[in-house]
């Protein structure tokens, strides 16, 4: 009779049993989301045969129709489709973040060394900056920047001429555009050569460093291999009476400059307003990262002999960055992320032309978000895994 | 033994003054030498920043202040032409409009019921940032579950206690902007502990749904999240059914914040040490129970100033809405500037001044307490 | 208590996701709410606009009112409900809003595809251009070359393509989410050219810094006849429409106005005896007491008075009569007959 009542008692209710429990969530779990799936899809079906809308990504291939101002592939309305639209915002949204990234970088540095500046001047200028910029939001600060773009500009007619190839006006900055002819291969592959021998170069001249305390002018040599060896090919084509690189230099027509590149007044509100938005963020940044190598690199480092600025660039920041990639990397996502505030100043970017414009000629929403979201989301994983692999190897310096 | 010859001594007993440093080492032109000329290049670096205050600062004092129209009806008070004088700020402009900017069109014999929510919201808030207010945890519940109930009733209205109904298509203004900011805060902070607590699961099918919860909400911007929810929201419910405009957003706003507020909670989760996890459990507490009574409150603690940073970041975000077409702040003020009667060309600077000013006081209110409460905890690290 | 509250809320959520009114009865539940629920375009001057404590004016808003009038008996039981190019129409789809009034051009497309029905046009309006007066252009053929300020994903955006393409001239575009953006680009000399219906570019000029500097060009470039949009599916309600915007023709053709027409309730006139509802039970039809003209007219006006009051040389757009004209002054309006 006891032997059953000892038997029983280890053994809790199935109801108390961690792993049961656990298994139990998981699977109320998965049936929530599955619900929830299975409504919206089923709903989404049925709305969408009752608006009449079509579906299924076909509409890609459709003709536009529409123009697109800037557009870094040939884009017409009458001969391209929804999908070339789709790579044309696709293009300007990366342009316009790898200069941002490029610019605030700089700003950003420049903004969170400035702030720990011993010049009071610059140091509280700067902290006013950052404390400004960063509390006010960006949609405001851009429709700012436009406004503030497009007012002291002139109108084509009265345009800033620069030596009759560069025009400023509200339309836009108007400059030459270089025409490469059928032999300028040359000149690029110079461009090729000097890239590579500039990187041979900078590895001997480390070594040569490490070896003997020898200093190399790295970054003249440097410069006249990447741009002395392609202007030298060009000079030799053309005393050859050969013309690589002509220009199409814009000239005035009844409203407006024809021909030429042409940088928009929207592209440049959108850089200024993303650029000076996110340098204050990186300042705060760099600014943590520096605070955070300790005080005895510095005094080690002038105890050598280094000057201020060589303390700070070869002592202090290799050993800040170490804590500045990680935040650093989450604002160049933000600056991509962030230019989709282009649809509110009409920069063609991914959301104003995809999720804009083509989501309303078409109405395929579905489609069309998925796309766009997937882009973005791509993006942002790609740039965390690229900049994973940099922490890594900035990382395995430490000790 | 006794020599005590009288010899002259010659003791000061008393000190003289201190002698004042001499002229270069003090007052204000030794600090200038000190904090603003101590090299050339700093010399150099000194004059060109103040000639950029130069150029930046009195063109914007005489704009926002000297040039300024204060009082006015219509445009003729802001134009130069009419004025007779350079024109800068409207601040006439936002004046007359100054209703509408805060409520929208909300009906005017209503608009009491607004006011009555932002005082319940103030004292929500001081409630819970006050750290010595007494009874704090009365005041969570207040703030996450009986306000948003009483904002409702009270804004929405009500046949019960006899509110008239006003529909969300006629609030607008900083009313929007406050309701957008406070349901992001009052849905996320809840959920964002969830999906932390999600993310640190031991079940796998749990982790994996929060992590890809949380990854894809921080993958894309929050503009895309909006259209999503004003484009494709009503496509996912029965045909018949139809969210109200004001919701849509706040659902986006929400999923959004909760995706950041997760990230900050688990950074708190995971600066406990292992010891609070392993004392909680040798006590023989449950999971809930370890984590409500032992962990939660230490890991929010130290993660206060994340937490209001990210309200920073959402309160500054809230002004997305008006690209979906939301009335909030900014929206109110893009569709004045384009009021015939006011239409001058300053009007739309006018405007953006006022919202970025509106912006920077709460912002920077938030941070400043998030820097005291910072210093304050890092005080109880350091004692 | 606790479930209580939950209970509340939950209730209170539901108050946010109303469900929308069945097919067949848009009457009906519009009578049981008490107004009408009217699609309208967030701000457009004479249009459809509101003013800063949400009073709504101009021509589109006074054809709801028009409708409450005929129903209630009162103009102002209407709600409004701004709903941007791109939501309009899932709006009425989805029973959000009862009628869309609010400068819609209808196409074929659009009547057969989207499940709605266009019953009344109640303005013939076209694409066309405004430039500045300084830049000496007279025709739209002249802007060769020229920058364009568009509203994206709109008709509009497509016509100039083709339109610009058609004549073989170059443009830039510059493309701007809501209409009020592109005018201020344009406003702002980011573009030569503005472009969007003829309607729009009157009630968008008041908004320039400079009404006088801008003209509008004499070309238009496509057809937009803007319509009144109801639900497929509800005849008595797109007959309500109709039939609303036929009264305010016929009272304007037989000279019943605002101020006359209690004096023509004892008109002679069988036509005016027929329309104010004296006569047959023409009302009755559509589910409407007999005097719904009479009430329309009393209440807001013929088509002609809302006309001048709102967009007309009465008012700052000052938009000539033209293709709306009646059909006996040479316009396109014609009055169906009540009998």
């Amino acid at each position: 009779m006891q032997t059953t009542v000892s038997q029983e008692a280890p053994k809790g209710s199935i109801l108390y049993d961690p792993k049961v429990r656990g298994i139990f969530y998981q699977v109320v779990l998965v049936a929530i989301v599955a619900f929830i799936i299975y409504e919206a899809v089923t709903n989404a079906a049925e709305n969408l045969q009752r608006a009449k809308i079509a579906s299924g990504f076909g509409f890609l291939n459709n003709t536009a129709g529409f123009d697109i101002n800037q557009a870094l592939i040939n884009f017409s309305a009458a001969g391209s489709t929804y999908g070339d639209a789709f790579i044309v915002g696709l293009l300007n949204t990366l342009l316009v973040s790898a200069f941002g990234i490029v610019f605030a970088t700089i700003l950003g540095f420049i903004v969170g060394i400035a702030r720990l500046s011993k010049n009071w001047i610059v140091s509280k200028v700067a902290m006013v900056y950052v404390e400004t910029i960063r509390n006010i939001p960006l949609l405001l600060q851009l429709l700012f920047w436009y406004h503030a773009v497009l007012a002291p500009l002139p109108q084509p007619r009265d345009s800033i001429n620069v030596g009759n190839s560069f025009f400023l006006n509200a339309r836009g900055l108007f400059m030459p555009k270089p025409l490469f002819a059928g032999d300028a291969w040359v000149i690029w592959v110079a461009l090729a050569v000097g890239v590579v021998a500039t990187i041979l170069f900078r590895r001997w001249a480390w070594k040569q460093q490490a070896a003997t305390g020898k200093l190399y002018p790295i970054n003249w040599i440097s410069l006249g291999f990447v741009v002395g060896l392609p202007v030298l090919m060009w000079i030799l084509l053309a005393l050859f009476g050969a013309n690589p690189i002509s220009f199409d230099v814009p000239v005035k027509g009844t409203f407006n400059l024809r021909g030429g590149m042409t940088v928009y007044p929207e592209f440049v509100a959108l850089l200024l307003g993303l650029v000076t938005y996110t340098a204050a963020f990186i300042g705060e940044v760099v600014r943590a990262g520096i605070l955070a190598v300790s005080k005895g690199q510095t005094e080690a480092s002038s105890a050598l002999g280094l000057t201020s600025a060589q303390n700070l660039r070869l002592v202090v920041i290799p050993q800040a960055m170490r804590v500045i990639i990680p935040p650093l990397t989450s604002q160049y996502l933000n600056i991509t992320k962030n230019s989709s505030l282009a649809v509110a100043i009409g920069y063609p970017d991914l959301v104003q032309v995809f999720m804009g414009t083509v989501l309303n000629q078409t109405g395929q929403a579905i489609e069309v978000v998925v796309i766009t979201m997937a882009v973005y989301l791509t993006i942002s994983l790609v740039t965390s895994f690229v900049m994973n692999i940099y922490n890594r190897r900035v990382a395995i310096v430490e000790r | 033994m006794s020599s005590s010859v009288e010899t002259p001594v010659f003791i000061q007993t008393k000190s003289h003054e201190a002698l004042p440093p001499p002229n270069l080492a003090r007052g204000p032109i030794a600090w200038m030498r000190e904090n603003l000329f101590p090299s050339i290049p700093n010399t150099i670096l000194t004059l060109v920043v103040f000639y950029l205050l130069y150029v930046a600062i009195p063109p914007l004092v005489k704009f926002l202040f000297i040039d300024a129209v204060w009082t006015g009806t219509d445009r003729d008070a802001c134009r130069a032409e009419t004025a007779g004088h350079p024109v800068g700020a409207c601040w006439a402009f936002v004046w007359d409009k100054i209703n509408y900017f805060i409520y929208g069109s909300y009906p005017i014999t209503e608009r009491w019921r607004v006011d009555v929510w932002f005082v319940l919201l103030a004292i929500g808030v001081v409630w819970l940032l006050w750290l010595k207010a007494p009874r704090r945890d009365v005041g969570a519940v207040y703030f996450f579950i009986v306000f948003p109930v009483l904002s409702f009733i009270l804004l929405l209205g009500s046949d019960w206690v006899g509110l008239d109904h006003v529909p969300t298509g006629l609030w607008g203004g900083i009313l929007v902007t406050l309701i957008v900011a406070t349901v992001g805060i009052v849905f996320s902070l809840p959920f964002g502990i969830l999906l932390a607590l999600g993310r640190r699961s031991r079940l796998p099918i749990i982790r994996m749904a929060s992590v890809i919860f949380i990854e894809f909400v921080r993958g894309v911007p929050l503009i895309t999240v909006l259209i999503m929810a004003n484009t494709m929201l009503p496509l996912f419910l029965p045909g018949d059914i139809t969210i109200d405009r004001l919701a849509r957003p706040l659902v986006g706003v929400a999923l959004f914040a909760s995706a950041y507020m997760a990230e900050v909670v688990r950074g708190g989760l995971q600066a406990m040490p292992k010891g609070q996890y392993e004392g909680a459990m040798s006590l023989g507490l449950k999971y809930w129970q370890m984590m409500v009574f032992i962990i939660l409150p230490q890991a929010l603690r130290i993660v206060i100033p994340g937490i209001v940073n990210t309200f920073i970041g959402l309160f500054k975000d809230t002004s997305l809405v008006a690209i979906v077409g939301i009335f909030d702040l900014v929206k109110t003020i893009e569709a004045s500037r384009i009021d015939p009667s006011w239409s001058a060309p300053t009007i739309g600077y006018t405007g953006y001044a006022f919202a970025a000013f509106f912006y920077f006081i709460f912002c920077w209110g938030m941070s400043r307490y998030s820097l005291g409460v910072e210093r304050r905890l890092a005080a109880g690290q350091n004692r | 208590m606790k479930k209580a509250i939950v209970s509340i809320a939950f209730g209170l959520t539901a108050s946010l996701i109303a469900s929308g009114a069945s097919a067949q009865a848009t009457l009906n539940g519009v009578k049981q709410k008490g107004f009408v629920q009217c699609g309208s375009n967030p701000g457009l001057a004479g249009f459809g606009v509101p003013d800063a404590q949400g009073n709504w004016t101009g021509f589109d808003v006074d054809f709801c009112r028009a409708m409450a009038a005929a129903i209630f008996d009162d103009p102002t039981k209407v709600r409004f409900i701004p709903l941007t190019a791109k939501d309009r129409f899932t709006a009425l789809q989805s029973g959000e809003v009862d009628v869309l009034a609010r400068n819609s051009t209808v196409t074929m497309s659009r009547d057969t595809q989207l499940g709605l029905e266009f019953p009344a046009i109640n303005y013939f309006d076209g694409q066309g251009f405004m430039v500045r007066k300084s830049l000496g252009v007279s025709s739209a053929k002249e802007l060769n070359g020229a920058s364009v300020c568009t509203q994206q994903g709109t008709t509009t955006e497509l016509n100039l393509a083709d339109y610009f393409r058609a004549n073989n001239m170059k443009y830039e575009v510059v493309a701007f989410a809501t209409a009020d953006e592109t005018f201020k680009a344009y406003d702002a000399g980011r573009c030569d050219a503005f472009t969007t219906d003829a309607s729009g570019l009157y009630a968008e000029r008041l908004k320039a810094s400079n009404v006088e500097d801008h003209i509008v060009l004499p070309e238009i470039i496509s057809k937009e006849p803007l319509a009144i949009a109801t639900r497929q599916g509800d005849a008595q309600w797109s007959d309500i429409v109709r039939w609303t915007h036929n009264a305010m023709l016929n009272a304007e053709e037989l000279g019943i106005t605002k101020a006359n027409v209690d004096q023509m309730k004892g008109s002679e006139n069988p036509e005016v005896k027929r329309l104010l509802g004296t006569e047959g039970k023409y009302g009755e039809a559509v589910g409407l007491p007999n005097d719904w003209a009479y009430r329309i007219v009393k209440h807001v006006g013929n088509y002609g008075e809302v006309f001048e009051k709102n967009i007309g040389e009465g008012s700052r757009l000052k938009i000539k009569r033209g293709q709306n004209a009646l059909w006996t002054k040479g316009g396109l309006q014609y009055g169906i007959p009540v009998r």
